[in-house]
């Protein structure tokens, strides 16, 4: 067995082979073999920026849109990028046949129900991106979709066309209503709960839409399972910037990295009283937490 | 002709200089699913102290030129987890294991590396790197290393409990005045060799919010924009050394290592061993690759053995 099929990771110097502007998004459909074979949706890429000699040494992580495990080119990889800082400005600035590393895939995939059941799929802005594959792949399993897809305003919504193929029903929310109904997802999600019974949320987007989104699940028996944003310098586990504090099995709270454990979570697991405003305490209580006047 | 490229570390001879650098590699798993741990020359894992420690908030970093801020706060799983599981994993693999540690005390460092001692899979432990780069909870949380007193008293508790024949590594900090008067205490104090160099302390101000960017406000610096002062502090180190200031130990260089050609500029200052850190967040395979990188150049400059090389530059100074 090689130590790809091993580990369920490579890194593979990839090529650009389209990029296509999606309103406030970059479309980017990448050659990189065997990351295909590996990949499951919520599981995400970390991409190097700027070249062999850039300044700019940390990775850049995106959610997998979808891949390709054949192809005239062999296997592809498609990310949503919104271009944001240095990093990410790069990436959207590449064309056809650029080259760039790209290490995938990471983290832990969206857990998927035994039972076909009605799910509910919750996108925040690019948030959306995993969420057509993951719909394909409940389907497949039986299972009814239903999506709801909320952004800023209408050029930040990605895949509204999308949806209607792999969703069973779909409800839009811009917060100025230049789109679907003017409000936040968690404005229409009770409705969309009570409708479809579903005991099962899945949402990406940003931390407060996924706090929100617990919420409604709870209210309504479900149990939601988000994928988390949380600045990342490796992807890979080994730099300790990514913890968040989640709790385990038995309640016990500990600062775990978002890249490894993550970043998918069950929602009512995460410490959403520790975050403020981009910033991230530690609870009091959770695992080697400083103790007052101590570390 | 292949280079010999083993170096020994007192009683231990590895078969390479390339390391690890402690806390840009955890605990050997991630990193073993993209090379095998193993064929590096040391592992060198995360400083771990007594008990578990949460680590800071977040954000815990920001990137810089060529570099980044970090803020982690020792983040681990304490001790006796580590050599419960942490350590019993690199043994089964086959990695040489070069364990960090770190104390709040000075008697905490010492407790901790009794309990490394005393554990079943010490067979696979190369050696102890000493983090005093670390801060000292007894003097208003400077850093052991700032202080030759401090860092000597914990390099000696250290050396207490470690067999005689396991090196034992000071790890320095150069944000000192004098780098070379922290190095002699080490050296004077039974440090087998030294590890140089810890992050700098720095800042960033997100220019946005226009408020400290880290949640620990202020963070270690590291990366390739900090490879010119680990040439200077190794330099330093060395020439204090060939001078007869003190005693003549190995040292391992760290602080920007990313490419073959970075890790003989080391060498060439006076490191014996080559940590690499930062570099492997950009590629999880660095420190394999600046094996090869130096191996091929060591080759280039027709020496037989790699450590023909360290403290060369020394000898070549041109002075007219
Ligand atoms: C699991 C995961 C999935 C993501 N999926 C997508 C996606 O599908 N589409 C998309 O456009 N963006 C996504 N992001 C966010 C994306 O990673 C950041 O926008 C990007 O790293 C910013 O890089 P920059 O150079 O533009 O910004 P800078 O601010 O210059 O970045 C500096 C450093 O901070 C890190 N960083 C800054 N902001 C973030 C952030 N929000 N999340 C993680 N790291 C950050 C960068 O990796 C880099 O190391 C995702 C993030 C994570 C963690
Ligand atoms: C995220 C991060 C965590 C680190 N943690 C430790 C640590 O626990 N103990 C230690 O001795 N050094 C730690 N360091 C310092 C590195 O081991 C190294 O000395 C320093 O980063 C310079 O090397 P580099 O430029 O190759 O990264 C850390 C560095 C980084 C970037
Ligand atoms: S991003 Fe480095 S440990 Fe998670």
């Amino acid at each position: 067995m090689s130590r790809a099929e091993q580990s369920g990771v490579v890194q593979v110097q990839g090529e650009v082979i389209a990029t296509r502007r999606v309103g406030a998004y970059h479309h980017l459909t990448i050659v990189a073999p065997g990351v295909a074979e590996l990949a499951r949706p919520g599981q995400f890429a970390a991409l190097s920026v700027g070249g062999l000699t850039t300044g700019n040494l940390l990775r850049r992580s995106f959610s997998i849109h979808k891949v390709s495990p054949s192809g005239t080119y062999g296997g592809t990889l498609d990310l949503v990028i919104a271009a944001k800082g240095a990093g990410t400005e790069w990436l959207t600035s590449l064309r056809a046949h650029d080259a760039v590393d790209v290490v995938a895939p990471l983290g832990r995939a969206f857990p998927l129900p035994t039972e076909p059941v009605p799910c509910v799929l919750v996108g925040g802005g690019y948030g959306s991106a995993p969420l057509f594959w993951l719909a394909d792949v409940l389907r497949e399993r039986g299972c009814t979709v239903e999506m709801v897809l909320g952004a800023a305003s209408e050029d930040r919504l990605f895949g509204v066309v999308e949806a209607r193929r792999s969703a069973d029903g779909v409800t839009v929310t811009t917060d100025d209503g230049s789109a679907g109904v003017k409000g936040w997802v968690s404005d229409v999600l009770p409705e969309v709960f009570t409708r479809t019974g579903a005991p099962v949320a899945y949402a990406c987007g940003p931390m407060g839409m996924l706090q929100s989104v617990t919420r409604v699940a709870s209210e309504h028996g479900a149990v939601a399972q988000v994928a988390v944003e949380e600045a990342m310098a490796c992807g890979v586990g080994v730099c300790m910037t990514c913890v968040m504090p989640v709790r385990d099995k038995l309640g016990v709270t500990k600062m775990v990295r978002s890249c490894v454990e993550g970043p998918v979570f069950r929602g009512d697991r995460i410490r959403w009283e520790a975050f403020h405003d981009g910033v991230c305490g530690v609870p009091e209580d959770a695992v080697g937490a400083p103790k007052v006047g101590g570390h | 002709m292949a280079v010999d490229m083993s170096v020994t570390f007192g009683t231990r001879t590895l078969p390479n200089p390339v390391m690890t650098a402690s806390g840009c590699a955890a605990n050997g798993r991630e990193l073993h699913r993209f090379f095998d741990v193993s064929k590096l020359g040391a592992f060198v894992t995360k400083t771990v102290m007594m008990d578990p420690r949460s680590g800071r908030g977040t954000p815990r970093m920001a990137e810089t030129a060529s570099g980044m801020l970090n803020s982690i706060g020792l983040q681990g799983p304490g001790i006796h987890a580590f050599v419960e599981q942490d350590l019993p994993w690199l043994k089964s693999v086959g990695a040489r294991v070069l364990v960090s540690i770190a104390g709040n005390t000075a008697g905490e460092f010492a407790d901790v590396a009794k309990v490394l001692v005393a554990s079943d899979a010490f067979d696979c432990v190369v050696g102890v790197e000493v983090n005093i780069s670390c801060p000292n909870v007894a003097n208003r949380g400077l850093v052991f290393a700032c202080d030759p007193l401090a860092s000597g008293k914990v390099i000696a508790l250290v050396r207490e409990q470690l067999p005689r024949d396991v090196p034992m590594f000071a790890k320095l900090t150069p944000d000192v005045t004098d780098i070379v008067s922290i190095a002699d205490a080490a050296v004077k104090s039974g440090a087998t060799g030294l590890t140089m160099i810890n992050t700098l302390l720095g800042m960033v101000i997100d220019t946005d919010r226009l408020r400290p960017h880290l949640g620990g406000i202020t963070g270690g610096l590291s990366g390739p924009s900090i490879r010119p002062v680990a040439v200077r502090a190794l330099w330093q180190v060395t020439a204090a050394m060939r001078e007869g200031r003190f005693q003549t130990v190995p040292l391992i260089g760290v602080g920007g290592v990313r490419t073959g050609r970075d890790a003989l500029e080391l060498i060439a200052a006076g490191a014996t061993g080559i940590q690499v850190g930062t570099a492997t967040f950009n590629d999880p395979n660095a420190p394999q690759r600046v094996l090869t990188e130096l191996e091929a150049l060591a080759d280039s400059h027709g020496v037989a053995r790699i450590t023909e090389l360290v403290g060369i530059a020394h000898d070549r100074m041109v002075i007219p």
